[in-house]
């Protein structure tokens, strides 16, 4: 077996739990641990992401299931690595790694255990894109769940606290669906591993076909509210706002998990041509994602703070892929996948240069130092004036120069436009939309509608928020801009730059993955071909 | 028993849902407690309600499934429970912080008009 599958889960696991043992003013050891562990879950994940490229255009299976415990595949618990698994580890990882970067410029120093909370939620994000488990990708969601609501108070606050509570309760609720909806998968099937569930799920029939759609359509609506689907997030935005920029802009790939998770089971389990489970759902997606794009642009257009605005984004990319996903497989999903990837890495720079943008306005309300809740929780965050005198951060010259192009850049890449990878994306949408059927139908042409139109709101909101706060003239001092700041929002613009430059190869491999995910059976296989330790292979 | 479980579930479930819709903060945790008991009783009942059946096979012999209940709903309530247990916690911690902060246990931190 390959124990490289399972690192990704294990590291940032053993790192933050050694990081507990640490007092909490040892801030550089925790710092070096952190870093160094996120720097190597991307060497991991890179690698794991070379292996299934080489093996799987080479012709062999590119997935690939680890057995967790050593027990044979419907019975023990797996972890599978296959084309999307990588993609999303990869993106977790460069995500980490920037935003652990940039939070430590100076919001690490917000609130205590931030770094073991950091890794935890990597671990939960890794966790839940490599388990091949409906009951486990539960557990990986609590994790990733359990950080992120420590995370979204980090700071404190009156906002947080509150956006905090609303966010815990939505979300324990949820986890209650999801559960229902997993228990009502195994009381019909008697499984929850998702390759036997895929063998399983087209023979079912008679009475238990109803209580099966059913409990498959809670699961779905516990996925979309994760997502942010139009009804089910208006949590979204607030919340996102309300969470320090690092932090925030991790959980640009939060909303993604719901995608994913979509993607994954959805695709798994129910696309094909095997009777009810060819189409099931697909309206829902389709127009539910369509009403989010909507929502989205109307949010966009009316907010006037600019981290709204990035909420709003989130909203719109969500609903960009839903509505993908659910208008048909094919040639849209390479384009989709595209989007994914190129739409959140443009979030998370957006979330770090917003705020670097807001600052001089900001600075007073949100980083605020608030009074302790509780007595051991504080460690006290040295005022930003303090700060900068002791810093040794390097001060960047033409910060405003350096600040619009990096908005002007973020907003292009959110907007579509070209020439830069979200119009790549966009394009690779709409093209395999309108060559999904001989006749394109006016839903799709809605959608194709509300694709260029969501793009041209953002153009225009992002346009008129850059003005407000980069070119009206101001007496306040120009913010500072340290280079420990603005490396990691040029790393990821860097990584934007790279999905169009290489667009062929990274469109070759969206494609491929797009084609895996229809390829059950090679799915079914990887799982259950998985060789236990210790056993001669046949 | 399958209708005195069902009666159950289903109460658990309704009170917990008229729970969570109030505005007082400690109803919604209350609401919430309420609905994992219900989903946890479900998820226990998914694995078929069975009397005096034993949850784990004696080894060496080949085992009449009929005659054991299925262990592993039993284990999934178990992490369930837990789960839910430990985000009820959190989430008591958040609704004091929320009280500390905006001297009121609405959901919203500020009374309506």
């Amino acid at each position: 077996m390959d124990h490289l599958i399972v690192v990704p889960v294990v590291l940032p696991l053993a790192a933050s739990a050694t990081m507990l043992l640490l007092k909490e003013r040892r801030r550089k050891a925790k710092a070096a641990i952190s870093i160094a562990t996120v720097v190597a879950l991307l060497l991991v994940s890179l690698l794991l992401l070379e292996r299934v490229v080489s093996q799987g255009f080479a012709g062999e299976p590119g997935a690939r299931a680890y057995l967790l415990g050593n027990w044979p595949a419907p019975f023990g618990i797996v972890l599978v690595v296959d084309w999307l698994s990588a993609l999303m580890l990869v993106l977790t990882s460069v995500l980490g790694l920037t935003s652990l970067a940039y939070s430590l410029a100076r919001w690490d120093r917000a609130g205590p255990r931030f770094h073991a909370l950091f890794l935890l939620q990597l671990m939960g994000l890794n966790g839940a894109f490599l388990t091949g488990d409906l009951f486990n990708l539960f557990v990986f969601f609590e994790v990733l769940l359990a950080a992120s609501y420590g995370l979204l108070l980090h700071g404190s606050g009156v906002v947080r606290v509150k956006a905090g509570l609303h966010y815990v309760s939505i979300n324990v609720a949820t986890s209650l669906l999801f559960l229902i909806g997993a228990a009502l998968i195994y009381g019909v099937t008697g499984t929850l591993n998702m390759a036997d569930l895929a063998t399983r799920i087209p023979s079912v029939a008679g009475d238990e076909l109803a209580l099966l759609q059913s409990g498959i359509a809670v699961l779905g609506v516990a996925f979309l509210v994760k997502a942010g689907m139009w009804p089910l997030g208006f949590w979204l935005p607030g919340t996102y706002a309300a969470a320090v920029p690092p932090v925030a802009a991790l959980f640009a790939v939060l909303s993604k998990v719901g995608i994913y998770a979509i993607l994954r089971v959805y695709l798994l389990l129910f696309g094909g041509d095997l009777g009810w489970t060819g189409n099931f759902g697909e309206e829902w997606l389709l127009y539910g994602g369509i009403a989010t794009i909507a929502f989205g642009t109307v949010g966009v257009l009316a907010v006037r703070s600019l981290s709204r605005l990035a909420g709003y984004s989130v909203v719109i990319s969500s609903g960009t892929l839903l509505a993908a996903i659910g208008a048909g497989e094919g040639e849209v999903l390479g384009g989709v996948l595209f989007y994914l990837v190129s739409s959140t890495l443009a979030l998370s720079a957006f979330y770090l240069l917003l705020e670097l943008v807001e600052r001089q306005e900001v600075e007073a309300s949100l980083t605020a130092v608030v009074e302790p809740v509780f007595d051991d929780e504080y460690t006290g965050l040295p005022s930003a004036e303090a700060q900068e005198e002791n810093e040794v951060g390097v001060v960047i010259p033409a910060t405003i120069a350096l600040l619009g192009g990096g908005l002007m850049f973020c907003s292009l890449l959110l907007a579509g436009m070209p020439p830069l990878s979200g119009f790549i994306a966009k394009f690779a949408i709409i093209q395999g939309l309108l060559g999904l059927d001989t006749v394109v139908t006016p839903a799709i042409w809605l959608l194709i509608a509300l694709l260029i139109a969501s793009g041209l709101a953002t153009l225009i909101a992002t346009s008129r928020a850059g003005i407000d706060l980069l070119w009206t003239p101001s007496a306040k001092p120009l913010p500072m801009l340290r280079l420990a700041e603005a490396v990691p929002v040029g790393l990821l613009l860097l990584v934007c730059l790279g999905l169009m430059v290489f667009a062929g190869p990274a469109m070759r491999y969206m494609e491929r993955t797009g084609a895996s995910l229809q390829d059950r059976a090679s799915y079914v296989r990887a799982v259950f071909s998985a060789q236990r330790v210790g056993e001669a292979a046949p | 028993m399958e209708a005195v479980l069902a009666l159950g579930i289903g109460v658990l479930t309704a009170s917990g849902v008229w729970l969570i819709l109030r505005p007082r903060t400690f109803q919604v945790i209350i609401g919430l407690s309420l609905i994992s008991y219900a989903v946890n009783l479900f998820i226990y009942a998914m694995g078929r309600l069975k009397v005096d059946a034993p949850a784990l096979v004696g080894s060496g012999t080949v085992a009449n499934p009929d005659a054991y209940s299925d262990p592993l709903p039993q284990a999934l309530v178990l992490t369930a429970i837990v789960i839910s247990f430990a985000m009820t916690a959190l989430l008591l911690v958040v609704l004091l912080a929320s009280r500390g902060l905006t001297g009121t246990d609405h959901v919203d931190g500020v009374e309506d008009e």
